[in-house]
């Protein structure tokens, strides 16, 4: 495909208004509808380990009220043409976003402008919205899946800020106030390092026009610099957890070790290496070895979560209670293969061949387009970031692959997390 | 943006359903089979999901392995899903790459092996997703409600098939399931994205058309008989968590009050997405997210229909406020139901329902592999006109309409409430 069918620096538009804001466009008039996404510095990082879901809570609350809106006419301005708008907290950023007919555009920019600036945090919803949450938790505790992940972030990053989801838990959800809130607000939601995407049937200069409207005098002076995170050792020995649920026909296994950062000069190298050993096909060599020929499980994977602190590099399977040794035993072979033989030329052509081939459809809708952009923006990439990429495929080889699988995979450091019966 | 469409039926039986998009180098190519729960007998329920399980395990020409290899090399997405009327398996390819799908699902339409050795790995697999399927309480209290929903009709069984029967079936029982439901004229192809029409239709002529048509497939007929009472079931579990299912019977999607029922849901619990890919839209203004998660009866609630062959269920699900019982939601969802019996609705609350439908169509026009689904999937149930006509038989309807199926289909002595009540340690020391 003709690398300038993807979104590049001739028609990504970049503004940065004078408050901070960065604005991205990209123009798509195959469809009558406008996706709106972004993200400001104003993450669950910033959460006090006694109000562990602040931010969180913080980000859920904006839809509950504004000085010119309240709750039900929020949501019976969206729903009624079919609009939907959301907020929401991640480690890092509080994020947003939202589609809508074109027409209706400017009731998503309304929405952005009045839930940043300014939300009410009404009392009655701030007790619905905490029930609602804690109820969420009590489903959490029930699945296996989660609280496989759970305990597996806990023993991973055992003092690392990354040990917390950003959910809280039963006993900081309980002790969250409106004054909380109201506080977590004004000091860390600002225009400082925001970023908007607009992707769809929009003029750029329209787009950047609307932002600078509804955004463009906004400031907070209390605003704090944008979080960082530090590196943080492997752990020391194999560590391995069961977390008890009963009644459960499915136990769920998560294990794995510290991967590769983002922007680390061998994120590429790992990702390739861990399409290989577990998503590739039908879930790569691990689904090969687990699912395929010994029929363990349904799912049985591995994942690379490599951002701007240091990532999870595992693998994560279902199995029957009965089977988790067996299942561990086949995936630690597969692990210790993977170091020992690396991967073949074949396998690494695939696998290359497979990234570039499915970029044309990641890239198909304006969902997809506006997730492109946010990432560029996020790890400064350059806005031709997608069409060098197949070039910055090409350059990975078996020995970089061979050195990310012994840079960071240590078996006899492994954290072994079940939960089930 | 232009978009070629054609239908057309080759001698064989195989219907073709081709739709040129060229807003991106993709193809989406679509088999739908008529096979699912619905054609299935007890002893045999999960057959049509084993099969199509063991669709990925091979033919002489591609081997289990190869073949997953050979799509993703190219950069394509892949998958299958068998539910209540169908099985289907779709392929998104590069444009130029699509031959590779074509050319394999033509040769899985016949040649799969279902080797032994196979079968009995994948039954284990597909234990295994049963045992995943029953760690959640909503699997629990679903399949006791449908079950209890269809006394006759195989709507009663999930997809997945009851564990016993995954232990016994043998591999002449999948084959012959496979052999009797799989050719050309059992299946809809649709094919949406990229290409030029003409030439899609020659190279479809010439790897389908030899295929020879089967007998054609026996089907049951259970039509389920009216229900003479209001059926109530509690299922047990772990948690902490109560949840209710309310299910009402439902017309097929043929029916023509298919239509101001779709009205009535999004008016109800939302606007439901006919998207597989494309999502949908958020129901906090609807009449009973107001009724039971803003009146804090419970903290949660969603409903909807599916468009099937036969009458299925309008389901809605409540996970009740942990300070509430589902006694009391259940008797404020009664007050909307009569509400909508005893009140006409108004014409602006039918506009925005179309409206709400208009905007998911857009959205979920974005996705290639969405436009190939739409057009195979309605096959399945009605035909592709039906969809085509869908916003303007919405458009259509008024509120008398509305009204009319509230009273008939929202019937208290034709549903099934299903509660799921956790029972903790606490709870079983009384």
């Amino acid at each position: 495909m003709n690398n300038k069918a993807y979104p590049g620096a001739d028609d990504i538009t970049r503004v940065k208004l004078k408050n901070g804001i960065t604005v991205l466009c990209r123009s798509n008039f195959n469809s009558p509808s406008v996706v709106l996404r972004g993200n400001l510095p104003a993450g669950s990082l910033f959460d006090s380990e006694e109000k562990l879901g602040l931010a969180d809570f913080t980000a859920s609350m904006l839809m509950r009220g504004t000085e010119k809106n309240d709750f039900q006419s929020i949501y019976d301005g969206l729903e009624s043409v079919g609009a939907s708008f959301n907020f929401s907290a991640n480690t890092f950023t509080s994020g947003f976003g939202g589609r809508a007919l074109t027409e209706d555009l400017s009731l998503l920019m309304e929405m952005l402008s009045e839930g940043l600036r300014r939300p009410t945090f009404p009392t009655e919803h701030l007790e619905r919205l905490r029930a609602q949450h804690l109820t969420g938790l009590a489903m959490r505790d029930q699945d296996t899946r989660d609280m496989a992940e759970l305990i597996f972030d806990e023993m991973l990053y055992h003092d690392h800020p990354y040990r917390h989801t950003g959910d809280g838990t039963t006993e900081t959800i309980g002790a969250i106030t409106r004054d909380d809130l109201v506080a977590f607000h004004q000091k860390h939601y600002g225009p400082r390092d925001m970023v908007i995407a607009l992707v769809g049937a929009i003029e750029a200069d329209d787009a950047v026009k609307q932002v600078e409207e509804i955004l463009g005098d906004w400031q907070n002076p209390e605003q704090p610099p944008k979080p960082t995170v530090d590196d943080m050792p492997p752990l020391e020995e194999r560590t391995r957890r069961h977390h008890p649920i009963a009644g459960k026909s499915q136990t769920d296994l998560m294990m794995g070790f510290l991967g590769p950062k983002r922007l680390d000069d061998d994120y590429m190298a790992a990702s390739l290496g861990n399409s290989i050993l577990g998503r590739f096909g039908l879930m790569g060599r691990i689904g090969d070895s687990v699912r395929e020929k010994s029929g363990l499980a349904y799912y049985a994977y591995s994942s690379l979560s490599a951002g701007r602190g240091p990532g999870a590099w595992y693998v994560s399977a279902g199995v029957n209670p009965a089977n988790v040794e067996k299942a561990i035993d086949l995936i630690i072979k597969e692990l210790e293969n993977f170091i020992k033989e690396g991967v073949s030329e074949e396998e690494l052509e695939d696998n290359k061949s497979n990234y570039i081939g499915s970029l044309p459809l990641s890239l198909e809708s304006n969902g997809g387009v506006s997730g492109a952009l946010l990432n560029i923006e996020r790890y400064d990439l350059d806005l031709d970031y997608y069409r060098q990429y197949p070039d910055l495929i090409h350059a990975v080889t078996r020995e970089d692959i061979l050195a990310v699988a012994q840079k960071y995979i240590e078996i006899e450091r492994l954290a072994i997390a079940t939960a089930g019966a | 943006m232009t978009q070629k469409f054609t239908k057309t039926t080759l001698a064989n039986g195989l219907t073709l359903l081709l739709k040129e998009i060229h807003s991106a180098p993709l193809i989406s190519s679509w088999i739908w089979y008529r096979v699912g729960s619905r054609n299935e007998v007890p002893g045999k329920t999960g057959i049509s999901h084993w099969v199509e399980h063991m669709q990925f395990k091979g033919t002489p020409k591609f081997p289990a392995n190869v073949l997953d290899k050979a799509i993703s090399r190219e950069g394509g997405v892949w998958n299958a899903f068998t539910y209540l009327d169908f099985t289907t398996y779709y392929e998104t390819m590069p444009a130029d790459k699509i031959d590779l799908a074509l050319q394999l699902e033509s040769d899985r339409m016949q040649n799969s092996i279902f080797d032994p050795e196979e079968v009995a790995s994948e039954r284990t697999v597909v234990i295994s997703e049963r045992e995943g399927n029953e760690n959640s309480p909503m699997f629990k209290l679903s399949e006791a409600t449908q079950a209890a929903a269809f006394r006759i009709h195989p709507y009663h069984h999930k997809v997945i098939g009851d564990m016993a029967d995954l232990k016994s079936m043998t591999r002449d029982d999948l084959y012959e399931h496979y052999k009797a439901y799989y050719a050309p004229n059992n299946a809809v192809m649709a094919i949406a994205g990229d290409f030029d029409t003409e030439k899609m239709l020659k190279r479809i002529e010439k790897l389908f058309g030899g295929i020879p048509a089967a007998p054609a497939p026996r089907q049951l007929s259970r039509p389920e008989t009216e229900a003479s009472g209001e059926m109530s079931l509690t299922v047990e579990g772990t948690g902490d968590t109560t949840y209710v299912q309310v299910c009402y019977h439902f017309p097929a999607a043929t029916d023509p009050d298919f239509f101001p029922l779709s009205v009535l849901d999004s008016l109800l619990a939302g606007a439901s997405s006919l998207n597989m890919f494309g999502g949908g839209i958020s129901n906090k203004t609807s009449r009973l997210y107001k009724a039971l998660v803003e009146s804090e009866l419970t903290v949660g609630m969603s409903g909807g229909a599916q468009a099937t062959i036969d009458p299925y269920l309008y389901s809605i699900v409540m996970v009740i406020h942990p300070e509430k019982t589902p006694a009391e939601a259940l008797a404020a969802l009664d007050v909307e139901i009569a509400r909508v019996q005893d009140e006409k609705v108004s014409t602006e609350e039918v506009a925005r329902a179309v409206k709400q439908a208009k905007a998911l169509f857009a959205y979920g026009s974005e996705s290639i592999t969405n436009q190939g689904f739409w057009m195979g999937y309605t096959e399945m149930f009605a035909d592709y006109a039906w969809f085509e006509n869908y916003l303007d038989n919405l458009a259509a309807v008024t509120p008398e309409d509305v009204q009319r199926v509230a009273k008939k289909y929202f019937k208290k002595k034709a549903r099934v409430v299903g509660t799921y009540l956790p029972i903790n340690e606490e709870n079983i020391n009384e």
